[in-house]
């Protein structure tokens, strides 16, 4: 299913091992936190244990006079100096944003924000001397309930007058890209049928393996900064203005890091604040964070209401669809925050063809850890809502789920497809991976078994997901982003060395940090130079060797710095050939290469790539003119998105007596374009597929009453492990992209953005014949449990032919609309 | 994390370690398995002066017969336990219960006395040592004393060990040929007990002659199901009886409300794991 590639021996499509997993899973490697550099001082931060207060005095006497304490730094300190972190996304002109300083200076804004650091020898002598900071805080009323704040009762920064940082429109009459959809929703209410739903994604945290570190070292001409991070470009542009420091003498080093998932792709305080720390003392500095920190600290994601209208004929052909959303952005705008949800703006008709589209998003700040990217950023929530919502209308219509997603998605030879959102789809086929789908998966003897359970009135009942999901990858043409206000482009950047020996050095822009680009590098310019796969070398993360980059995140490093690759290698060979010519006494024209091989075109003379770089090397009798290298670097700014896709089947059993959900079966057949590596892509598609079922089922970062993050450690905040899920079984259809010449797509959020909807609509399914229409996420037992008995006697919920209710106050398992909706125990929404 | 400064002393005998204790302040802590205790000293919810190690205390480990009674050291981990063919043969509700405690890793660390002392209500081992009436062996300066369990939970995180004691022993008397069964809901298989239920039952000819069942995380410390166990002693060890005897389950229980589900909820999770835990226990 992977070799489109024919040649003999192709590395293109091989399931290599990965060449960096020996030092990345025995740690014997360069994380940030193993790092010792000479006259090192090891950072503890004081933190405000208020998600809203004036900071009305704070002592640091006695921690400044604590053994092998340097210097305590508060934000009065440092006011002058630190400048405000920034947001490099304003969605639009007015957008309205606080001043966000990295220390705290008068006022803290969430919990968990950073109003002191202790700089000492030792890290035990820092966190020692961090416990006698002492800090008097009068308490604000904080803005906590995300509705309550969009109605602006409470202000999270009383100088902004509103919470409502932005509000975001795009609307397809206004666009030219489709009709208008008030009219397709009104011409439903007489005669087709409306759907009105409203959803809600929770707050959740990246949770990465490796916490958050950083380490500066001030000492030399360059300030050199490793971190742990997924933008080492990005934090070095933003060191160099937020702290007004000159760009070129500014180091950023990437060293192993140990995961990110949208997590870290930011500009932290916590490096402003070791910056700081070590241009204060002329020391090198280090600060590590512990996982307490992490999760109350480095962004969160995701958090959304959902307002949702769908309209459509009584057939289920879609007429419209708009969407309301409220995004939390937490207390701050961090570097891409606000352009999270707009993101999603794309992706909610997602495989259909919508004739009438609105998205209106109101982004709104209140008393929490802000929120950022997080792996799928906007799609998972575009797609959550869009494939819950076609569930819910094949039940009005009466048919299967997959019969009303057919009617509606965009049939192969439709291809390229520009959507109701203004985006042109390159290839796919939803109609060959479904198929695919339903057969690996046993859709039909699933449904039978779902009925017999029905009639024998199990407790355990079973239900059937569905999600055929498409994302945007390759995040981004320039022009796009600039037209969407984002402050950088999209493009990047490769070059590649030829050494004498004849072995090659890769220099790539992007970022990895566990993804596996070395190995994936590696099989592309062994297949496009003809080298030996264990010959090459990739390069990244430091911006003293990779010096133009633009990083890894959104699914974007092989289909844009792949491609940047393919155009560089395409240069080494173009300057291969005149050496190659004159070495062969041949004419240039006459030059070929194939298999790593400059020959002579209808002759058996040749000259390996190595002999033709060594010629170059020594320069000892090449004609003139020719430069003497074939070093060629290439960047390369994407011509449009490419766009993967695929068919998710779950089957969940559901424990009616204690609400518990077990996964029964999972399958998925994706449509990432041509393969690299199919080891990779499992590995890519079954951590996703985890991530995503944990959203589903067992992850929210929740607040109480007061701000503080309850689920503040991983006994509250549930990660799963491999005990908790099931064996998956995946396979693929192979459009291959039209967008970039290796045909790849990009996988990096497939599995994330899929399964979440698929499982909801699972236990969903299972608990129609009780009148349950929705569970909010985490479907924990006990919300399931409550579904169940609130959703009242096990009756077929009616299914008539008028439009159903505008967001029908009393609908079962559904907040009221525009309700504070707080929650039971106190949990904040 | 980094816990704050503390002394550390490590004795090799149980008479030193009751020195190091009498001669210690108040802010003394005693570590065994370290599972429950280095969480709660590295977040800093604790800072004591000193630490007790009784990792090198050898006559505090181990699992002895004496008589009608199983004898399990303080310090024998739960890895030890689950090793025991004694344990599993003649209290087969405490090997059922330590299977579902955390994970390999802290298993081996995790020791049986060190759950107990610390007493949290959603502990995995506390509800069985109540539901197999044992007793439990303390030693202090003035020497042993013995409480049975139903006296050794006090209060959340609160047992009869008093300052400058250690728990040395679990007694646990035979329950031969008696069937068990441990029922623990979690949300993920790491997790700590939402509810749990250990049922140990004799069935004779079909009837349950005897049953004993503990609840774990329904208050704030072990519970017996007392009415349960009336209900079902006497009755057929089958579907229908066992389901009527437990809608009693949550009698008297006063589980708490958190992230993972309100009280009512647990009550009534009680009364379903229960009956699951009854059944699989008798066999049915
Ligand atoms: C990630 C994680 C998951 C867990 N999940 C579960 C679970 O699912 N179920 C479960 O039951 N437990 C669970 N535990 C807790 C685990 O069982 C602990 O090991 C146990 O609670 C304490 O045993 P310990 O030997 O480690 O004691 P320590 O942590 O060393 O000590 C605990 C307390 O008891 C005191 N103490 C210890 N021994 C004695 C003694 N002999 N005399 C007097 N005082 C003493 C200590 O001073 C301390 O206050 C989990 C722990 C972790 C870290």
């Amino acid at each position: 299913m992977t070799a489109v590639d024919d040649r003999p021996q192709a590395e293109i499509g091989s399931p290599r091992l990965r060449k960096e997993d020996q030092r990345l899973v025995t740690g014997r490697t360069r994380w940030t936190d193993n790092l010792q550099l000479p006259g090192m001082q090891h950072l503890a931060m004081v933190r405000s244990p208020f998600a809203h207060a004036r900071i009305t005095g704070l002592d640091t006497a006695a921690a400044k006079s604590a053994p092998g304490v340097m210097a305590v730094l508060t934000g009065a300190d440092v006011k002058d100096l630190q400048g405000s972190m920034a947001c490099a996304w304003p969605i639009t002109e007015d957008q309205k944003a606080p001043a966000h300083p990295a220390i705290a200076v008068d006022r803290v804004s969430f919990a968990g924000e950073i109003v002191a650091v202790v700089v000492a020898r030792t890290a035990a002598a820092a966190r020692d001397a961090a416990e006698l900071v002492d800090v008097d805080y009068e308490e604000l009323p904080a803005a906590l309930d995300l509705k309550r704040a969009a109605a602006d009762e409470v202000l999270a920064h009383p100088d902004l007058g509103t919470n409502k940082s932005a509000f975001w429109q795009y609307d397809s009459a206004d666009a030219g890209t489709g009709g208008a959809v008030d009219e397709a929703i009104d011409k439903a209410r007489t005669d087709g049928i409306v759907i009105e739903r409203e959803y809600r994604q929770q707050r959740l945290i990246p949770a990465f393996m490796e916490p958050r570190s950083v380490v500066c070292d001030p000492t030399g001409e360059q300030l050199t900064i490793w971190s742990a991070t997924q933008v080492p470009h990005f934090v070095r542009i933003f060191t160099a203005l937020v702290l007004g420091i000159p760009e070129s003498k500014i180091r950023v080093i990437a060293p192993d890091v140990g995961g990110g998932f949208g997590g870290k792709l930011q500009h932290t305080p916590e490096e402003v604040v070791t910056v700081l720390a070590a241009r204060h003392t002329g020391k090198p500095c280090k600060y590590t964070e512990t996982r307490s920190e992490s999760l109350v600290s480095a962004h969160h994601g995701r958090h959304q209401w959902q307002r949702l209208t769908l309209a459509a004929t009584k057939d289920g052909t879609v007429t419209g669809l708009k969407v309301d959303l409220l995004a939390d952005m937490g207390a701050y705008l961090g570097l891409v925050t606000s352009g999270i949800p707009i993101l999603g703006a794309f992706m909610f008709n997602a495989i259909y063809k919508f004739p009438s589209y609105q998205f209106n998003c109101t982004n709104v700040f209140t008393n929490k850890t802000w929120t950022d990217a997080y792996r799928g950023a906007g799609r998972p929530e575009a797609t959550f809502a869009i494939e819950r919502l076609m569930d819910e209308l094949a039940v009005e219509v009466g048919v299967d789920p997959l019969e009303i997603r057919e009617k509606n998605w965009i049939r192969h030879e439709e291809f390229p497809f520009t959507t109701v959102a203004g985006m042109t789809y390159d290839s796919g086929n939803y109609e060959a991976a479904t198929a695919r789908a339903k057969e690996l998966f046993g859709y039909d003897a699933l449904r039978r078994e779902q009925q017999e359970r029905r009639d024998r009135q199990d407790p355990v009942q079973l239900g059937i997901g569905v999600s055929t999901f498409t994302e945007m990858c390759g995040l981004a043409p320039s022009r796009v982003l600039g037209a969407l206000r984002y402050a950088a482009g999209g493009w990047e950047h490769a070059s590649i060395r030829m050494l004498p020996t004849g072995k090659v050095e890769v220099v790539t822009g992007t970022s990895p940090h566990g993804q596996g680009h070395e190995t994936v590098w590696s099989q592309i310019i062994a297949d496009r130079l003809g080298v030996p796969f264990e010959d090459v070398e990739v390069l990244h993360g430091d911006t003293q060797i990779a010096n133009r980059g633009l990083d890894t995140y959104g699914s974007r490093s092989l289909v844009v710095g792949g491609q940047a690759l393919v155009l560089a290698a395409d240069k080494v060979i173009e300057k291969g050939r005149p050496v190659a010519a004159h070495l062969l006494e041949a004419s240039v024209a006459d030059i070929e290469f194939a298999d790593g091989r400059f020959s002579v075109k209808g002759t058996d003379k040749g000259k390996s790539m190595a002999e033709v770089v060594w010629e170059a090397f020594t320069c000892h009798d090449l004609p003139d003119g020719i430069e003497p290298t074939l070093d060629s670097d290439a960047t390369y700014d994407p011509v449009d998105f490419s766009f993967p896709h695929g068919t998710h089947l779950c089957a969940a059993e559901v424990d009616t007596e204690t609400g518990e959900v077990k996964l029964r079966s999972y399958v998925s057949v994706d449509d990432v374009g041509v393969i690299m590596n199919p080891m990779i892509v499992a590995g890519q598609l079954h951590g996703g597929i985890v991530q995503g079922i944990a959203q589903a089922l067992w992850e929210e970062a929740v607040y109480d009453e007061h701000g503080t993050l309850v689920s503040g450690s991983f006994v509250d905040y549930t990660l799963p492990t491999a005990a908790d899920t099931i064996s998956f079984v995946n396979d693929h259809t192979v459009s291959p992209s039209t967008t970039n010449d290796l045909g790849a797509k990009g996988v990096g959020e497939a599995g994330a953005i899929a399964s979440t909807p698929a499982v909801v609509n699972a236990i969903v399914d299972a608990l129609r014949p009780w009148g349950v229409r929705d569970v909010r996420m985490p479907c924990t037992p006990e919300r399931v449990w409550r579904a169940i008995r609130s959703a009242g006697a096990r009756e077929a919920e009616p299914t008539t032919d008028s439009a159903q209710p505008h967001f029908d106050a009393g609908a079962p398992n559904q907040d009221e609309p525009g309700s504070g909706a707080t929650e039971q125990n106190g949990e904040v929404q | 994390m980094i816990p704050a400064p503390f002394d550390y002393v490590a004795p090799t005998s149980l008479a030193d370690a009751l020195a190091a204790l009498a001669d210690s302040g108040d802010e003394v802590k005693v570590l065994a398995g370290g599972q429950s205790l280095l969480p709660i000293l590295r977040m800093r919810l604790n800072a004591p002066d000193r630490v007790v190690d009784l990792g090198r205390v050898e006559e505090l480990r181990g699992i002895t017969e004496e008589g009608d009674s199983i004898v399990i050291g303080a310090m024998t981990t739960y890895a030890e336990l689950l090793a025991s063919d004694v344990v599993r043969e003649h209290a087969g509700l405490l090997t059922k219960a330590v299977q579902e405690v955390a994970d390999p890793q802290i298993r081996h660390r995790g020791t049986v006395g060190g759950a107990l002392v610390h007493a949290d209500p959603a502990g995995d081992v506390g509800a069985p040592v109540l539901a197999l009436e044992a007793e439990l062996v303390i030693t202090g300066p003035a020497g042993q004393r013995t409480v049975p369990a139903t006296e050794f939970f006090q209060d959340l995180f609160e047992t009869a060990v008093g300052e400058g004691e250690l728990l040395t022993a679990i007694r646990v008397p035979r329950h031969t040929g008696w069937g068990s069964h441990y029922e623990k809901f979690v949300r993920v298989v790491h997790q700590w007990s939402i509810v749990a239920v250990g049922a140990t039952v004799r069935v004779e000819n079909g009837l349950i002659a005897e049953a004993r069942i503990g609840l774990t995380n329904m208050g704030s410390t072990p519970l017996r199901a007392r009415a349960v166990e009336d209900a079902l002693v006497g009755g057929p060890a089958t579907q229908d009886s066992v389901r009527e005897a437990c809608a009693a389950a949550a009698e008297g229980t006063n589980p708490p409300s958190d992230l993972n589900g309100d009280s009512d909820y647990r009550r009534h999770l009680a009364t379903v794991l229960s009956r699951r835990a009854v059944l699989a226990a008798a066999g049915v």
